[in-house]
């Protein structure tokens, strides 16, 4: 029955993909200025949120160190966007912090549970301290202007961005590498025993996760023409994917995307509209859904679609 | 044939000896029982022919080939599979996807995902479990997620099958089921070496039996030779 299923609505499925695709990529011609900066940050946020599902979804294991690959990216475009075309620099940001995340998940991913979420949040810490000593005492400045770039372009770029990072985690979840990500989640030393290279892994995923990260951060920086470290490494970009994650759902692709969709609308428009309010009216609604919503907004989707349809599929 | 030998092999935990200079062999196609008290060390050994653990001193072979120091993945495609004390089943999965895990990732091969289902079916009916694929492992009885776990071993398509108390927590029926499946596991042509508590199914069972004590060898030998030696008795056995 499922399979069924699944061929009558793929079409619809594809079809719907495809009209947002459209819409996505037309959405600055009728709608310029604002929106687009606006539509902007949510792509950033969905690109944060689901780097951060396509790791610490399966695995269970916490990364903090979000924040460290894009600002790592956020950076490479600040030393590198005046010499090169801004396709490489995004690249090279993308890159750059594919590279850390080798070195670091090389080092840490031994560790498990709260330990591996405090390290990484000390990586970002650890980066942004040193960078700034770096910036003080050697080159004698403490930010860097960024190269200009139009938003719309910005836009695009992040779209780009938005697009490969949807079709790899689509990839990643059917493929049999996913299902030993997954494996590694539900018990690591069953898996290393049925012949998973648990190491290579997790240490692979994790880096393609940051490699996202980073070129997020290589073409944003470009949006906010001045950079410190206390900018590029924002601690509260470690956080936001984690939260957005639970918000939206874990469960299905498109959780963590609403999750980001509606956490970055409702904090643009309490940051404008009620700014003294925005982080009290943000905790509660946070509290409210982890008390009761469990399994995010995917949850309650599937709950109201199950009684939509008469409960005929109760067991899916 | 010798398909795993191990000499001089030694695990400390702290100032503690769990497993100390331990000399064994398997030959192929042997079901060869591992006994001794609570603490003996049987589990430490697993761990240590699997790559859990790695060991102080002393060397471990398969078909020849020195396998310490190797991680539990390479020992595992090499051909050398197991399954837990405490079961260990990818919870969340549905039971069919458990054994299609140890199809993809156990051989050093591999194979095409049909090829992958279509063990992975025939391993299930094997050890009884077909009814039960589209289940969530976490949904199984005991007896059941402790099936899973040698048909998931099986799937990796071992030469030599470690066996860490399967018929723990089994009542009658279930036990005498197990030590079928035991055997048939062996006319396959796979090698066995099983940890158990259960004295019928050792003795029944087994070609050889090796005792533990205190991490160290007391006894080896034949299961009629064992239950009479005088030292297995005192310690483990019981007048």
């Amino acid at each position: 029955m499922d399979s069924v299923r699944g061929i009558s609505k793929k079409p619809f499925f594809l079809g719907l993909l495809l009209l947002i695709l459209i819409l996505l990529a037309t959405f600055p011609l009728y709608l310029p200025g604002y929106p687009v900066m606006l539509l902007t940050s949510i792509l950033m946020y969905i690109v944060l949120t689901v780097s951060w599902v396509i790791f610490s979804g399966p695995t269970g294991y916490m990364s903090l160190a979000s924040a460290a690959f894009f600002g790592v990216g956020t950076y490479t475009s600040a030393i590198l966007g005046e010499a090169l075309p801004l396709p490489i620099v995004i690249g090279i940001g993308g890159l750059a912090s594919f590279c850390v995340a080798l070195l670091v998940g090389a080092l840490t991913l031994r560790l498990r549970g709260i330990y591996f979420a405090i390290f990484t949040f000390g990586l970002v810490v650890l980066i942004q301290q040193l960078l700034l000593f770096w910036e003080l005492h050697v080159t004698g400045t403490r930010g860097r202007f960024v190269i200009v770039v139009d938003h719309t372009t910005v836009y695009y770029a992040m779209l780009v961005i938005f697009v490969a990072l949807m079709l790899t985690a689509y990839f990643i979840r059917r493929s049999k590498f996913g299902l030993a990500l997954q494996s590694i989640g539900q018990n690591e030393e069953a898996a290393a025993h049925i012949g998973i290279n648990v190491t290579l892994v997790k240490v692979i995923t994790f880096a393609i996760s940051a490699s996202f990260m980073g070129a997020a951060g290589a073409i944003m920086a470009t949006r906010w023409t001045y950079i410190d470290p206390y900018i590029a490494f924002n601690l509260l970009l470690s956080f936001m994917p984690v939260l957005m994650a639970i918000f939206g759902g874990m469960g299905q692709l498109y959780g963590p995307i609403l999750g980001a969709i509606i956490f970055t609308y409702l904090k643009e428009e309490l940051i404008t509209r009620i700014p003294e309010l925005y982080m009290l009216i943000f905790g509660v609604v946070l509290i409210a859904v982890i008390l009761f919503l469990p399994n995010g907004l995917v949850g309650l989707i599937q709950k109201g679609w199950k009684r939509v349809s008469g409960g005929q599929h109760a067991n899916t | 044939m010798r398909i795993l030998e191990g000499e001089g092999v030694t695990k400390y935990f702290g100032g503690l000896a769990a497993v100390s200079k331990v000399d064994f062999h398997v030959d192929q196609g042997e079901i060869v029982g591992l006994i001794g008290p609570n603490g003996a060390g049987k589990t430490t050994l697993f761990n240590l022919i699997s790559g859990a653990l790695v060991l102080k001193s002393g060397v471990i072979r398969f078909k020849g080939a020195k396998i310490t120091g190797l991680k539990p993945h390479q020992i595992c495609r090499m051909g050398v599979a197991r399954t837990f004390q405490e079961v260990k089943v990818f919870a969340n999965m549905p039971v069919l996807e458990n054994v299609l895990l140890g199809s993809f990732f156990g051989t050093s091969t591999g194979m095409s995902s049909a090829d992958a289902v279509r063990e992975a079916m025939g391993l299930l009916e094997f050890v009884g479990l077909s009814a039960v694929r589209a289940t969530p492992a976490k949904d199984l009885t005991l007896v059941n997620q402790k099936r899973l776990e040698v048909a998931r071993a099986l799937a990796t398509k071992p030469e030599l099958l470690l066996l860490d108390e399967l018929m723990a927590g089994l009542n009658p029926t279930e036990t005498a089921e197990a030590m079928e499946l035991v055997t048939r596991i062996r006319d396959k042509g796979i090698t066995i070496i099983m940890i158990e508590h259960v004295m019928k199914a050792i003795m029944s069972v087994c070609d050889r039996i090796i005792v533990l004590h205190h991490g160290e060898k007391i006894a080896e030998g034949t299961p009629q030779g064992i239950a009479t030696s005088k030292k297995v008795i005192e310690v483990y056995l019981g007048e």
